[in-house]
Parts: C-alpha cells; structure tokens; sequence
C-alpha cells in the first residue's frame, strides 16, 4: 500500500483540474507543487548530504534567467529554458561546488548564502545582459488559463520525486547520508567526499534551476529581487523541508503545502499580512523545538501528542 | 620487496614534532603492536598512513608505491582501511548500513554491497544487530562495528586504533578472536593497543614510540625486556 502510494497521490493531484477550481486556487496549487519540487532538491543536497544551503535561491534564480534571457537575447520560447537551464545550472553549481564544498558545516552555510546575495546585486546591477531592476518580461504568454502549467510542474514533481528517491535507495544516497554523519568516516571508508559533495551540490541545483526555470515561463515576469530573494527563495526552501520532515522523501511535499497555504492566509489578514515573515519566524522555532524531525519526521511523536491532548480534552 | 614502508616520516604541528624521524616496515601477513606513552604519536602515524595527515618530512610506501600525499579515499581504495580511535559510527544509520556505505567501494551493485556487508557483520558477529541505529550501539559493538566497516572495503592492511579500549574482560576475548581471524584472512594488521596482555598476546613484532621517536623494535619477548622500553612505557613491575 504504502509503496503505491505516491503514484496514487499523484494520479489523484492528475485529476484535481476537472474539479474546475477557479484561477487563484489553481495558482496556489501550482505555488505547492513548484515549492515541493524545491522542498526536495533542498533536502538532497542538505538533508541527506548534509550540506546545509541557504542561498538556494542561486540556482533557482539563475534557472530563472536562463529562461528569460533565452527570450530577450536570442527571441525564443522561453520554454527552452527548461533543459538550457539543466546545462546552465549544473555548470554553475560545479563552480560554485568548486569554491564553497571546501568549506565545511555552517561555513559552506554562510558562502552559500553569500552567493545568492552576489548574483542578485550582480543581476541587478548588469542592466546590459539582465535588464537590471526592470525584470525580464515575457509578453507572448503560451496560455492564460492554469491548467497545463499545472500540469507541466506536476511531472517536474513527480519526475523530481522518482529522482531523488532512486539516488536515494542507490550507492549515492549511503554515500550521502554517510558523508552527513561523519565526513571523516566516509572518507576513510573510500568515499570521495569532495566528488560526491559536489554530485549531490549538482543534483540539487539543477532540481532548483529546473523550477526556476518553470517559474519564469509561469510567471511571465522576473526581476533580481524576486528569483534571488533570501527570505522570499532560500529561507522558504529551508523551512518547506525543516516544517515538512528533513531526509524523509514526502516532508518537503508536506512542508510545501503548509508553507504556501499559510503564507496565502497569513498575506490576507488585515493589518498583520506583511509580517509573514515574522510568523515563519515563529513557527520555525516551534517546529526546531517540538518536531526538530519535522511533521513527517516526528509524525509518530506529534500523534502522541495530539492523542494526549484529546484525551485531557 | 617491503609491504607497507614507513620512511623517516615527520609530522610537525607548528614547533612540535609529533613524530620524529620514524622508520618502520610492516611485513605481509603480521600483526604489527604500535605501543607507547600518552601523546607519544601512535595515532598521528595512523593518520599519516591513512592520508589524513600528510608528512612533513619522509614518506610511506605502500607495495614499493608511494601512498603519502594522497587523500585517505584514495588509500582506502588502495588496501589500506582503518578504526578510530574515538568511534565515529554513521550515527543516524543502521548498523546494515554503516557497513553497506564501506562495502560499496568495491561492489558493483546494491546486491552485492548488502552481501558483502552481512558478510562482514556476520564475522564481526554483529549481524544480530543489523538494523539497531548505530547511535544506540553500547561502546564495545561499536568498537566492533569499526572493524566491520574496515573490512567490508576489502583491505589488505588494517590499521585498528585502540579497539580494545575500555571494553569488559568477555568482550576483549572475543575482539582477539575476531583479530586473529583477520589475520586467518591474510590481513596484514598494525595496531594500536594500550592493553599490555592483549598486544603481547596477538602480536608477531611490536614497535615502541616514545615522544615522536621509535625507541624500539621486536618481538614481544625482545620487547618486554628492553631496558628502554620498559623505562618509558612497562614500568619496572610489570618486567617480570
């Protein structure tokens, strides 16, 4: 049962546009799926290998452009951009492996986000290849209505989801997850921790790069600010898998559904919607100091808990 | 043609000389006791040998090839597998896995890495512990999951670093009979042991370092008797 059970939810999410929700619902339901997908690149390179990122937002933005860049420069669809950005993005996170996956534990943190700062004032500031603070627009929209974006993403997110859970089950994912709990084993053990870093650190960022890419096609419209934001992209990427369930393969699904949902219903409350980021402040302390495994992570401990508190109820 | 060639290696941390000048073989097949003080470099050297370290000065050979300078993956892949002295178990894996993470170094698909890693645990006598998460491991099976992690990438030599620390008298016996069935194995095996009964007991040949410095070499029997040993490291009563 449990083994059928991702191809069943996503027959099931196959099936959710006949339900004829209207537009804005769609669009938060493509938000979830496209939040997933990097829910689970995240969780690759920083769950199971351990390489904890906070500049995310590189790779998604970098995607993003390579989308919209396609179109301005050369005046071609940007759906092109989809396998441009696989080459593109996985060439840029071999450098960026080359530099930062030196660096261990919170420093690699740190020279990670520092990269997603970098290439947003440099994308700002190279008004000539990027469009500067004006954004790249795309004005031939392919369609209007939702429906086959929604599509487009659910099969990143179902090919993403097969893609980690085999990396996962094979040679790399024990590499991975051994490189996570002690790098010095593994490299006594023979692993080759900077060449398997850097796999996982590729892996991840063209995931990443993939949705970037989408999202440009999506949205119509990016801008520096937008694709390589740090609380907007890499903090949510982070907190998508740290609420939803670190190394577990359906937490970033989880984690995706609760963070767009309740960033939507956060936004709507009057007076206090621009604060949403002081709430995801709140709720990744609760989370660090409650279910530090995640909701799916800590599923058995939080039923528990829930139990308890029916039971005094 | 030397084995495994240890070649007047220094290592300094700063002023310091970790170790002095030490030369040494370790011939095919031995079990090699590597003893001495506190601080007197016997893990350093391990860490040279394996690749962690590079040496200052001298060099290590490894079937007349030159192994110092390479990183430790590479010297895994070589032959050469080793144990921590402070346990470093995968923590948040099962013991299965600890071993199937080592044994894909040589395995070409996920069926024979599993294979070989029950191998390894069921000589290590482990197996019964297969899927218990190694952080809830007690210190003597995770001393013991060490040596089938080491084994399970198919080593030639084994470097085993204080295995036997601060286990019970039952376990000790059943660490030297795992070793000496390594060594039924045609492994070559250098260990570090503070415990006296136990490396005079397995040994074949011992060497003494003493501040950096080799200051002695032999068989156990030589060595209990040596004057210089005995006043650095044995202590007058323990002679006899």
């Amino acid at each position: 049962m449990n083994k059928y059970f991702p191809y069943i939810a996503i027959a099931l999410l196959a099936l959710v546009p006949l339900l004829g929700l209207n537009s804005y619902l769609m669009h938060i339901l493509i938000l979830v799926v496209m939040w997933s997908v990097i829910g689970m690149s995240w969780n690759l390179l920083s769950g199971y290998c351990g390489q904890v990122s906070f500049g995310h937002a590189a790779f998604f933005g970098v995607g993003a452009y390579t989308s919209g860049m396609l179109y301005t420069k050369l005046g071609i669809s940007g759906w092109w951009g989809l396998p441009a950005s696989i080459v593109v993005v996985t060439l840029f996170a071999l450098v960026i492996g080359y530099i930062c996956l030196r660096l261990r534990g919170p420093y690699f943190a740190l020279a990670t986000l520092s990269i997603g700062v970098i290439l947003r004032i440099v994308a700002e500031n190279m008004v000539d290849v990027t469009g500067g603070d004006l954004g790249i627009m795309i004005r031939e929209r392919s369609w209007i209505e939702k429906t086959r974006y929604y599509y487009i993403i659910l099969a990143i997110a179902a090919l993403s989801f097969v893609l980690v859970k085999q990396v996962i089950a094979s040679k790399l994912g024990y590499y991975f997850v051994a490189i996570r709990e002690d790098q010095d084993a593994a490299e006594s053990l023979g692993i080759d921790t900077t060449l398997y870093k850097t796999i996982a650190l590729c892996l991840s960022a063209m995931i990443t790069g993939f949705a970037g890419a989408f999202y440009t096609n999506y949205m119509g419209y990016i801008d520096p600010k937008v694709v390589f934001a740090l609380h907007d992209i890499s903090i949510i990427a982070i907190m998508v898998v740290m609420v939803g369930g670190v190394a577990t393969f359906s937490g970033p699904i989880v984690g995706a559904v609760i963070m767009v949902v309740l960033a939507e219903a956060i936004r709507s409350i009057p007076m206090l919607g621009t604060a949403h980021h002081t709430f995801f402040g709140i709720l990744l302390i609760v989370i660090i100091i409650f279910l530090p495994n995640g909701i799916v992570g800590d599923f058995p401990k939080m039923k528990k808990l829930l139990g308890l508190a029916r039971r005094a109820s | 043609m030397s084995f495994l060639e240890i070649r007047k290696v220094s290592r300094f941390f700063g002023g310091l000389a970790a170790i002095k000048d030490v030369s040494f073989e370790l011939r095919q097949g031995e079990i090699l006791g590597l003893i001495g003080p506190n601080g007197a470099g016997k893990t350093t050297l391990f860490n040279v040998v394996n690749g962690f370290y590079h040496p200052s000065r001298g060099d290590v050979f490894f079937k007349e090839k030159k192994i110092s300078g390479s990183k430790p993956h590479v010297i895994c892949r070589q032959g050469i597998a080793r144990t921590f002295q402070v346990v470093k178990p995968l923590q948040r894996m099962s013991v299965l896995d600890n071993v199937v993470a080592s044994s894909f170094l040589r395995a070409k698909n996920k069926e024979q890495a599993v294979e070989a890693a029950i191998d390894a645990l069921q000589f290590t006598g482990l197996y019964e512990d297969r899927d218990v998460i190694s952080r809830g491991l007690p210190l003597g099976k995770r001393k013991r999951l060490e040596i089938a992690r080491a084994l399970a990438t198919q080593p030639e030599v084994l470097l085993l670093d204080e295995s036997f620390a601060g286990l019970n008298p039952s376990e000790l016996d059943e660490s030297i009979t795992i070793i000496r069935r390594i060594k039924n194995k045609g492994i070559t095996i250098m260990i570090i042991e503070h415990h006296m009964r136990v490396i005079m007991a397995i040994s074949d040949r011992i060497v003494v370092l003493n501040y950096g410095e080799k200051i002695a070499e032999g068989t156990p029997l030589e060595i209990r008797s040596n004057p210089l040993v005995v006043e650095a490291y044995l202590g007058e009563t323990q002679s006899a």
